[in-house]
């Protein structure tokens, strides 16, 4: 313990102290900028911070898949750092409407990291690369989309073909319609 | 009302020596005077535990409160947040609190402030002698503990100065649990130190939430952030908006009812929704009770203070533990960070290179990333494309001058490294 007043002195603090040279940041903000000064991405990813260089609590990802039954298509995710942030996770959604067992036509997307397993250990490099994996492997026992789910469980070659075709061309499942995955944001 | 003898159990405490006080402790009248008309103390947060903390202060002989806090008396308050009255419900909790404490305790002055601590300047805060924490959220309590560390300096020798330390004491309860600590910057650990003290809160998977849901809290969980967002994505949801929460439990319902969920109902809602834990007032009380008696000591010494985090559990009996946490070295809020001396108009790639070439912080140094606050003055990584104009710019263009304080990011570090800068050169002083 330490003694900080000197009472005997009335010692009052000098109250025009306060420096004003070191400019106000968040914790959450401090961590955010070590993760990005640090993002190591692999080739087929961008990011882009539409506010600006010194905004970067909010910026879009552009993934595209170099192999698996995504390849082709480029999808555009939009994340949201909260200012809890390492204790809470970023809030990422899929901006590019995709026919995905994980995925919904919202742009919810069903990733453990992002949830009910995230740590603040964890990076946006990691979420990243988590995205990445989903799109590599698509998990049908976590649907989000039950329709492209069931579709994966039960006819896998069918599954191939309707991703296939909704990436590049795009086409109507089921009644919904998936432009082709340009990487933009759809309406 | 009768004042005779009204400080007698304080003057005992503040008048005479003994085994327990605090090193430096010198017994006498003036620290009562001191504490009655020249220590300042705020107390952030006029809820549960701010009304037990105001009336605890005061009747503790603090003499010049102030209390924050942005919200306004809900009728759900009135059973243990004491001060207020059914009269009062729509008025600001901070004002009435103010007012009540007033007119119960005489001779105490309470200034209110109804507004969010983040709408006051840092010359605010500094007024103070120690903060008082009642707060219910982490975001708020790492907002108050960058504002008080961001006094803080360190000697030459890396002590930290003991006239820039702003002390806090905090204290939190969740039902039957609750916590009282002591946060002296540079002494103890700050939030950001032990962040890890915070359980994480418990998130469902979203999977589950769409296609298996089990349980009540599912069905409002998959209200909220799956339909509010699919149906009403023009309003921004608010848990304060009765309407708000009204749609809510009845979508949940609906889902329920689907799913042959039982036991949905509106205050479950508003439960899951805004994450209440039942707030009960006697734990409010005893954590109330102990941080004012670390304020007190803190501002007199008259005794030994809480080193450093004390929990306590009423759930079966009384229980409590005492934890003296120990501070994180590289914490990149209230660590001492280091001092490097710059020409004014070394540039920015000078600068790194120097960093990087120094027999002591190059160790921890490969290829540093420079910010200064929010602005972002050299980033590796996604943004090296746009921030590499700036590595040609001399340093004193890009801060705002002697004394700034930068952070160094590099994969070697655990967190951002601080350093403040000192120029030398010519002038001695930079003016800007
Ligand atoms: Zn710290």
């Amino acid at each position: 313990m330490i003694k900080l007043f000197s009472v005997k002195e009335k010692a009052k603090k000098d109250a025009a102290a306060a420096n004003g040279k070191q400019q106000k940041t968040t914790a959450g903000e401090l961590r955010v900028q070590k993760d990005i000064s640090e993002l190591d991405l692999p080739k087929n990813v961008s990011l882009r911070f539409p506010d600006g260089n010194d905004k970067i609590m909010n910026f879009e990802v552009t993934l595209k898949p170099d192999e698996g039954l995504y390849k082709g298509g480029a999808f555009l995710f939009s994340f949201a750092v909260p200012s809890g942030y390492p204790h809470d996770p970023p809030k990422v959604k899929c901006l590019t409407k995709v026919y995905h067992p994980n995925i919904d036509l919202e742009g919810n997307i069903c990733l453990n990291i992002l949830r009910e397993d995230w740590k603040p250990v964890l990076t946006i490099t990691a979420v990243i690369y988590g995205l990445n994996f989903l799109f590599l492997a698509p998990n049908a026992d976590d649907p989000l989309n039950k329709e492209a789910a069931q579709m994966m469980q039960q006819s896998p070659a069918q599954f191939e073909r309707l991703v296939a075709q909704s990436i590049t061309r795009g086409c109507s499942i089921g009644g919904d319609y998936f432009p082709p995955c340009r990487g933009e944001r759809s309406s | 009302m009768g004042l005779e003898g009204r400080w007698r159990d304080i003057d005992y405490l503040l008048t005479r020596q003994g085994n327990v006080v605090g090193p430096g402790f010198e017994p006498g009248p003036e620290i009562r005077e001191f504490l009655q008309n020249d220590c300042r103390v705020l107390v952030v947060g006029a809820g549960g535990l701010g009304c037990e903390l105001l009336k605890d202060l005061a009747l503790s002989g603090f003499g010049n409160i102030d209390v924050i806090d942005m919200d306004t008396i809900d009728v759900s308050n009135l059973n243990r947040q004491f001060l207020f009255r059914m009269h009062d419900v729509g008025r600001s909790k901070a004002e009435i609190a103010a007012q009540r404490i007033m007119q119960r305790i005489p001779g105490v002055s309470v200034t209110a402030h109804h507004c969010m601590i983040q709408d006051k300047p840092l010359d605010f805060y500094q007024q103070f002698h120690v903060i008082v924490l009642g707060l219910d959220s982490l975001e708020a309590r790492r907002y108050m503990n960058s504002v008080a560390c961001s006094f803080l300096e360190y000697d030459e020798d890396g002590q930290p100065d003991l006239s820039t330390i702003k002390p806090m004491v905090d204290g939190g309860t969740e039902g039957f649990k609750g916590h009282a600590r002591v946060l002296i910057p540079g002494v103890t650990p700050c939030f950001e130190c032990t962040l890890w003290l915070f359980p994480p809160q418990t998130k469902f998977p979203l999977c589950t939430l769409a296609e298996t849901p089990r349980s009540p809290a599912h069905c409002i969980e998959y209200a909220k952030i799956i339909l509010w967002p699919k149906e009403r994505s023009d309003d921004s949801f608010d848990a304060d908006c009765e309407e708000h929460m009204k749609w809510v439990y009845e979508k949940a319902l609906a889902r329920a009812a689907e799913f042959g969920i039982q036991g949905m109902t509106y205050q479950l809602t508003q439960g899951v929704v805004k994450n209440i834990i039942p707030a009960i007032a006697s734990t409010n009380a005893i954590v109330a009770a102990q941080c004012t008696l670390e304020a007190l000591k803190m501002v007199t010494m008259c005794s030994t203070g809480l080193n450093n985090y004390m929990m306590y559990v009423g759930t079966d009996g009384v229980y409590t533990l005492t934890t003296p946490y120990e501070r994180d070295e590289k914490c990149p809020i209230c660590s001492a960070g280091v001092s490097y001396e710059v020409s004014p108009s070394t540039t920015l790639q000078q600068l790194i290179d120097g960093l990087v070439a120094d027999p002591d912080l190059g160790k921890h140094l490969s290829a540093p990333s420079v910010s200064y606050g929010s602005t972002n003055l050299y980033m590796r990584g996604a943004l090296e494309g746009q921030t590499r104009h700036n590595l040609e710019k001399p340093i004193s263009e890009l801060v705002d001058g002697e004394g700034s304080v930068i952070h160094v990011n590099d994969r070697k570090l655990v967190s951002a490294m601080k350093v403040r800068l000192k120029f030398n050169g010519t002038n001695g002083h930079m003016e800007t």
